[in-house]
């Protein structure tokens, strides 16, 4: 399939990992951003194939794992209101609140309803003008400009039964978190692709000024991933650490500007929570004044007013600063699994934790794999 | 702006969310939820020796009568009601005797219930049932008992059908999931993934170029071609909810063997592929209506293999994989990348990512 075929080729894919091979002189730790490249490193069994000088450890880039328990509660406090439909993207639904999940409130009889575009949930608002239509608007940049968009059409179509709930963070502010934060054993990273194809990556060339380590754009695909981690090994190897583009046929320096434009439109920096790690200042959108009528916090005030403090039993923490893997956690693949999930890590097949259970477990078990 | 530094340790975990208290739809996805759901709840309330074989369809004797019955039953609940490449009429008739015939059963007899929701257009009832009826005569079987129940406006779906097969199994054949055996080869017999994504493009509105057609058909006359090459069949699934991956990991389970499939082996659908990258599924997840999975000895791996090939239903059969004696119970796959990984059986409902 064009675009993908090529993107998978396994003769390719071994190339670029014998000469990061042929390369590399010394153990180095690399961090994958997004999610999603996590989940390609382990459906594709990237990470086995690799030197074993390079570590790869998994990024905050999980828009699922990093919505904060609290959000999730608003979240079932307003799909459980009779009158309102309440729209998600689909791996939303499972993320466990403090009691239930989206699921049980769909359940409980809630019209809880996965949408794939938050201009699904505005036509739904459009179709059901006697319902509250609230769309969960969780993601990193990738997502913000489709979020803007639904609110800027509802503007203009003057809807007044449209709002989202907002819980989108950027990257940027969690990579400076990250390089400042003590024992974070990162040598560099894996940029997160998809976000800079919206955002570009000159706001990265400031952060690598200040804190410098090889910050390489990367793609989702075996190709695109063995690339990134051979220019981030090189640049380690030869001393440099600057920003890279490893997936130009996606990524300009300037990013998609129209995008850009109507995130500004719509939305401002504030400060936000991070599921376990706390508010991080500037980390994150609001809407502006201009659209405070869309935000679903404005509309359901009491649901705005729930505040839940996160309990402290799984080691998310230590597994995103890379002194931990998700089988050096008691629970996994115990206790916690993706059907029973304690944490959001597991819930998201983004997830470190889910995407471990679901493609490596075998071999962090200690069996010997051959196959012929 | 605050200074401080936000505190990266103790990233923290919400409450377990162990049990449900209601039911959700996860429960009927054909994955872990709903195994845990039969394990816990309804076999240690139901269990005997002939539920207990846990396959496709039961196998029975009449006493004095010689020869074996197979037994299945199956209820239809989909939206939408038509899809392309059939209906929930012809799904009901084609999900069991397929059923039936994955112990190599030829069926013969069905009984149907029909529940209907108030307020459904006679028309469509009309459509269902004709097409019912001729997917019945098509296959072979006759409807032997039916029974018509309606239910309040909001309390169905338009239509929900149940449907019980019985067939006969011939003497010497004996298929059965504990029956994979180390150094077997797994064969399917054409492409996965088409009827859940058939079904899902529609359902979500998704606009491709081609349209996505479920694979819905009746298989035990391909099952029967199998058979007349040989009788030597292990195991046969047919690879409905939970797709290729939910069946592979219950016939490695069931068999206590370890399985070893190759990525690139597995036929999909160009259509099939790019709308599981759309939404982020995994076509070996995805649900089929007329494909099966066989385990075979290798020495009848070939004849079998072109067997299926002659017949209309198994053109793209091909050799996927082995039965190993290493990780029982758990499935290997070779990524098209040359590593190995496991391929788990999936958890609850398919659910699209984020991005």
């Amino acid at each position: 399939m064009k675009y993908l075929d090529e993107y998978r080729d396994g003769a390719l894919t071994r190339q670029l990992i014998q000469q990061v091979a042929q390369i590399v002189t010394r153990p180095w730790t690399l961090m994958e951003v997004c999610g999603g490249q996590t989940h390609n490193i382990l459906k594709s069994g990237l990470d086995t194939l690799l030197p074993s000088e390079i570590t790869l450890i998994h990024g905050p880039g999980c828009p699922v794992c990093v919505t904060p328990l609290e959000l999730v509660d608003k979240a079932i406090a307003i799909a459980s209101r009779p009158n309102v439909i309440f729209t998600s993207y689909g791996d939303m639904l499972r993320v466990p609140g403090s009691s239930g999940d989206l699921f049980s409130v769909k359940a409980r009889g809630g019209d809880v309803r996965i949408v794939y575009s938050p201009l699904d949930a505005v036509r739904l608002a459009q179709a059901n003008p006697n319902k509250q239509v609230v769309f969960f608007a969780v993601g990193f940049e990738t997502t913000a400009p489709a979020n803007a968009m639904s609110v800027f059409q509802a503007k203009r179509l003057g809807l007044k039964n449209y709002s989202i709930l907002v819980s989108h963070v950027t990257v940027p502010p969690i990579l400076k978190a990250l390089l400042e934060a003590d024992n974070v054993l990162v040598d560099g990273f894996l940029a997160p692709g998809h976000v800079n194809a919206v955002m570009g990556y000159w706001e990265y060339e400031e952060l690598v000024k200040t804190h410098p380590v090889p910050m390489v754009i990367t793609g989702f695909e075996p190709v695109d991933l063995a690339r990134g981690v051979l220019m981030a090994v090189r640049q380690l190897e030869e001393g440099r650490a600057e920003v890279e583009n490893a997936y130009e046929r996606a990524v300009t320096r300037e990013g998609n500007s129209a995008g850009q434009k109507l995130i500004d439109e719509v939305f401002m920096m504030t400060d936000r929570k991070w599921r376990g790690i706390g508010t991080i200042p500037m980390s994150g959108y609001a809407l502006r004044d201009a659209y405070r009528d869309y935000d679903a916090e404005t509309r359901f005030p009491d649901a705005a007013a729930i505040s839940t403090e996160e309990s402290s039993i799984c080691i998310s923490g230590e597994i995103l600063k890379g002194l931990k893997k998700p089988t050096h956690c008691p629970a996994f693949g115990k206790t916690c699994t993706p059907q029973n999930p304690l944490g959001a890590t597991m819930v998201s097949s983004e997830g470190a934790c889910a995407a471990y259970y679901r493609y490596g477990r075998l071999q962090e078990s200690n069996v010997t794999l051959v196959l012929e | 702006m605050s200074s401080e530094k936000p505190k990266l340790d103790g990233w923290t975990c919400p409450i377990p969310l162990k049990h449900y208290p209601t039911v959700v739809m996860g429960h009927g996805s054909g994955g872990k939820m709903m195994a845990d759901l039969i394990e816990h709840l309804f076999a240690p309330l139901l269990e005997n020796e002939l539920l207990a074989q846990y396959g496709d369809s039961t196998l029975f004797e009449v006493a004095g009568q010689g020869g074996r019955l197979a037994i299945s039953t199956d209820s239809f609940v989909i939206q939408p009601l038509f899809f392309p490449g059939g209906d929930i009429g012809r799904l009901a008739i084609n999900g069991t005797v397929n059923d039936v015939a994955m112990s190599g059963a030829t069926p013969l007899y069905l009984t149907v219930g029909f529940i209907l929701e108030e307020g459904l257009l006679m028309d469509d009832l009309g459509r269902i049932v004709n097409s019912f009826g001729t997917a019945a005569r098509e296959a072979g079987v006759k409807i032997v008992a039916a029974d018509t129940k309606v239910v309040n406006r909001g309390h169905g779906d338009g239509v929900f059908i149940n449907t019980t097969g019985i067939g006969v199994v011939p003497p010497g054949v004996n298929i059965a999931a504990q029956n994979a055996r180390p150094d077997d080869v797994i064969l399917v017999s054409g492409t996965m993934g088409d009827h859940g994504m058939a079904i899902m493009s529609l359902r979500e509105g998704l606009a491709f170029d081609s349209t996505i057609e479920s694979d819905c058909a009746p298989l035990h006359t391909l099952v029967q071609a199998m058979l007349r090459v040989t009788h030597d069949i292990h195991c046969l699934r047919d690879a409905t909810r939970g797709g290729l991956a939910a069946v592979l990991n219950e016939l490695a389970r069931a068999s206590r063997v370890g399985v070893e499939i190759e990525e690139t082996a597995i036929p999909v659908q160009p259509a099939v592929q790019s709308a599981c990258e759309m939404l982020g599924l995994d076509p070996f997840y995805v649900a089929n209506e007329g494909k099966l999975v066989a385990i075979v000895p290798r020495a009848q791996a070939e004849a079998v293999l072109e067997a299926m090939r002659q017949h209309p239903l198994g053109r793209q059969a091909t050799i996927i994989g082995r039965v190993v004696d290493k990780h029982p119970g758990v499935v290997l796959t070779r990524t098209r990348i040359g590593a190995l990984r496991v391929m788990d059986m999936p958890a609850g409902e398919l659910l699209p990512r984020i991005c």
